[in-house]
């Protein structure tokens, strides 16, 4: 007897009792209902922008005085309107649109990042299997990931004489450590029974590295993916505002050296979007690599 | 005649420390092709080392195992184990399990089309072809160790060695698959040693049951040889006589002989 058979009535066994209701709820589900498509997306859309919607009111109220330092909403929007509704224009060398400078800094992003991603996963795994490589480097990661990431920008302006490799050198050394410690955990975590599975196999070191050490890890690495882009968009900010160029963080140190105040504020909105994105991109992109990995 | 397998003066002690724990002791047992061999003791008593020590997942502190006349110390496909808690990859199908071991093992003797129907003829032998596209976690734990043993029997070992591979499963389940090991080993006539702790589950499935004395240093006891013809159905044998000696016999050894002592746990 096997175990299908086994399997085949405990089916048939259970929609027994609620066999309308069954029948019911698979009618619902092939129809589209617009009602509840509009009510969940009012349940998440009314919240955020009820509150919103409060503190643009408070911030105006806050800021309408003549002595007022900082510009309020309607200001921003009358005076950045360019800025808001355009944002892909394109005037010459240094007068672009804020989606165009946003592209550029994520270019960099892109680049240091997923550096710091292909070094940091092999470095972490090298820690997380190695004892006598984590005991060498653990202490000198611990104490270099402490450096904030500005107090690199110096010594690699020194080193690389240009501002763009110096940039882009921040944002590696800046979100390498999430990724080499999460990835140096993940690797020490993988259950003894897959090594020993391996080991059955003779898988030499990089079908090791591949086929388990990587998927098995997973869940680790995208928790250390998901920190470092989040630093790395965070250094590349304050990198370009030292560095120049046509980044995001170049414009709010222009706009601040001309006193175009509404346009910080704008540029501002601009970079927390895209930081909210970059998470979201890079958590989904987790969720679905690692699906099935946690699971017992 | 020269044995298949063949444990010579095994001896096993890890160290921590300064402290060394002698785990086994002078372990001598030879194991022909083709026979369904068990090791039974209570737990603590060093089974699953020895059984990791054939596999070469450990390394033997004196003496050695030889397969074939030839000394093994280090793990491979022709030793395959089928773990208590199945190990399968959560992130594969079922398919791409055993397609792990499957193109390790024979991926430069046999082509793909080969390959994909030794794989598919491997789950036909465990009734698990139904559930190829599955992964480990949405299948029931009898199927999952299903797929383990047709990972192991994929790579088309010498020995296959089960580490209390119905451990972890409920009587009816475990019953099923004593059932689908019994008739793999009569298919297949493959070398199998199981290690176990259920009395009528080692004498139902073996041509000989290993019985160990109780750690440290823990050494076969005695060994037992189970007169019953092939095949054997588990309610015929439930009276009968030869069954139900050979059933005295080891727990006489494990109750009355060598009694479990809680306090030296």
């Amino acid at each position: 007897m096997s175990i299908q058979t086994v399997e085949d009535t405990k089916v048939k066994a259970f929609p027994v009792k609620p066999a309308e209701i069954i029948a019911f709820t698979a009618k619902a589900r092939r129809r589209i209902d617009p009602l509840a498509i509009v009510g969940r997306l009012a349940t998440a859309l009314v919240p955020p922008a009820v509150v919103i919607l409060i503190l643009l009111v408070v911030w105006q109220i806050a800021c309408s005085s003549p002595t007022a330092s900082l510009p309020p909403p309607s200001q921003v929007w009358s005076e950045a309107y360019d800025l808001i509704a355009h944002p892909f224009f394109d005037n010459g060398p240094q007068d672009i649109g804020l989606a165009w400078r946003v592209l550029i800094s994520l270019q960099r992003v892109a680049i240091g990042f997923g550096m710091a991603a292909v070094v940091g996963v092999a470095l972490g795994a090298l820690v997380g299997q190695s004892v006598w490589a984590m005991r060498g480097l653990d202490p000198v990661f611990q104490i270099l990931r402490t450096v904030p990431p500005l107090a690199w920008l110096p010594l690699s302006l020194a080193a690389f004489r240009d501002s763009n490799p110096s940039a882009l050198f921040v944002i590696f050394i800046t979100s390498i450590w999430p990724v080499i410690i999460n990835t140096a955990v993940g690797v020490r975590n993988i259950p003894e029974d897959y090594r020993n599975v391996a080991r059955i196999l003779r898988l030499n070191q990089l079908e090791f590295f591949v086929k388990i050490m990587v998927p098995a890890a997973a869940p680790y690495i995208f928790t250390g993916l998901r920190i470092g882009i989040g630093l790395s968009w965070l250094a590349i900010v304050a990198a370009e505002m030292l560095t120049g160029g046509v980044g995001i963080g170049f414009f709010i140190w222009d706009a601040w050296n001309s006193s175009r105040l509404p346009d910080i504020i704008v540029a501002l909105v601009y970079i927390g979007v895209t930081g909210f994105c970059l998470d979201r991109l890079v958590a989904t992109v987790g969720v679905f690599v690692t699906r099935g990995t946690t699971a017992k | 005649m020269t044995a298949y397998l063949k444990l010579d003066r095994i001896d096993k002690s890890f160290a921590r420390g300064s402290q060394v724990s002698e785990v086994l002791k002078d372990i001598r047992l030879t194991i022909d092709k083709g026979e369904f061999v068990s090791i039974i003791g209570h737990s603590g008593c060093g089974k699953s080392t020895l059984l990791n020590l054939i596999a070469g997942l450990t390394k033997v502190s004196k003496g050695a195992v030889l397969l074939e006349d030839k000394e093994v110390d280090s793990p491979g496909p022709e030793r395959a184990v089928v773990f208590q808690n199945h190990s399968l990859l959560p992130w594969l199908t079922v398919y791409e399990n055993i397609n792990l071991a499957v193109s390790k093992v024979f991926g430069r003797t046999k082509v793909r089309a080969e390959r994909h129907e030794w794989i598919m003829r491997n789950l036909d032998l465990v009734q698990m072809a139904h559930a190829r596209d599955k992964r480990p976690a949405e299948i029931s734990g009898g199927m999952k160790q299903r797929v383990g043993i047709a990972r192991a029997l994929a790579m088309e070992p010498k020995i296959l060695l089960l580490d209390e591979p119905f451990g972890a499963l409920d009587a009816l389940t475990r019953a099923h698959l004593q059932d689908a090991v019994m008739d793999i080993h009569a298919r297949l006539g493959s070398t199998m040693i199981m290690i176990t702790h259920d009395v009528d589950e080692a004498v139902l499935l073996s041509d000989r049951i290993v019985m160990m004395t109780n750690g440290p240093a823990a050494t076969i006891g005695e060994v037992l040889s189970v007169p019953l013809a092939r095949p054997r159905r588990r309610i015929e044998l439930a009276s009968d006589r030869t069954f139900l000696r050979c059933r005295e016999a080891v727990l006489k050894f494990l109750y009355e002989r060598h009694r479990f002592v809680e306090a030296a746990e």
